[in-house]
């Protein structure tokens, strides 16, 4: 299994619920770090979670992005280690030029709470996304306020070459099923080495029954053996 | 000492729902000649440099690594003596 690590910022409020979900998938604790940590041990995977790091001061995951810890998680990064950002890790990681695009604020002008399906894609060219079946369809919540995503037309066509937009909202026929009005209804994106993903919605909100699913729970596992 | 300000903007053709939603509030107050609204932010500090140039440098520097995402925003900075108060 994985050798998983979590990083917390002042303002993460999502880092207890991933940690005892990857305890439950792993049977181990990950390892925890803290924002102003200047070394980090080597790790299969680390997780940025959600949460409203620095209070979304200046913008979302902005100030987060800048901690000291990020040397370390850049190189991670460079040394092609996995990582995975949820929702304000996702913005992280967008602020930190890890993955491309940024993440705005709701075109609904509302703080979205509530369960979205969701499509995988390419997982034959996302090593971290390798053990998903393609097309499958998972059922996890969002909550977020700045969840539009957005990249130009030149960055979007680049990524959809190389096989980077990876979660979409599924378009169920309902109205809102893109919760937030991202372009191209993208929920979730990786890197060009298709080892850093990015999502929008919470697996760890869905990783046991008493949660009413465990679709989330699959996408974590998928992702933790895909690191291992 | 200089002081500076940075006006931050969305760039043309980033879609701006809080201008929109403004812009609908002032039409609902019989504002209809407003169009076009968009938001923006203004950071203003005091910079503790002397040449004009060379505090815009800065400040430019600092707009790139952090204060702006230029992903979607554009920056203005203007850079002036400080007015000393009385």
């Amino acid at each position: 299994m994985a050798n998983v690590a979590v990083i917390s910022f002042p303002g993460s409020n999502c880092d207890r619920d991933i940690i005892t979900a990857v305890k439950h998938i792993t049977g181990t604790d990950p390892a925890q770090y803290w924002h102003k940590e200047t070394s980090m041990d080597k790790h299969d995977l680390v997780i940025l979670p959600g949460g409203f790091s620095f209070g979304d001061y200046l913008r979302c995951g902005a100030i987060a992005a800048r901690s000291p810890i990020m040397d370390e998680m850049m190189e991670h990064v460079w040394r092609g280690g996995y990582v995975l950002g949820i929702c304000n890790g996702f913005q992280i990681l967008t602020e930190a030029g890890i993955l491309p695009g940024t993440l705005m604020r709701n075109k609904q002008l509302q703080f979205v709470c509530r369960d979205v399906m969701l499509t995988i894609h390419q997982t034959e060219s996302n090593a971290i996304l390798a053990q998903c079946k393609e097309q499958m369809q998972l059922q996890i919540p969002v909550a977020h306020n700045e969840g539009n995503y957005f990249a130009d037309p030149d960055t979007l066509k680049k990524m959809a070459d190389k096989g980077q937009i990876a979660v979409t909202y599924t378009n169920t026929g309902a109205e809102n099923y893109n919760p937030n009005g991202a372009i191209n209804d993208i929920a979730g994106v990786t890197s060009e080495n298709g080892r850093v993903l990015g999502l929008m919605p919470h697996p760890e909100r869905k990783a046991e029954d008493i949660h009413g699913g465990q679709d989330g729970r699959l996408l974590l596992t998928s992702v933790i053996e895909a690191a291992s | 000492m200089l002081r500076v300000t940075i006006t931050i903007s969305l760039k043309d053709g980033v879609l701006d729902p809080e201008g929109q939603a403004i812009e609908h509030s002032l039409g609902n107050l019989g504002y209809h000649e407003a169009s076009d609204i968009r938001t923006g932010r203004i950071i203003s500090f005091t910079i503790d440099e002397t040449n004009l140039s060379r505090a815009n440098q800065k400040v430019a520097k600092m707009c790139e690594t952090l204060l702006v995402n230029t992903v979607i925003e554009n920056y203005d900075i203007t850079v002036e003596d400080q007015v000393e108060d009385e």
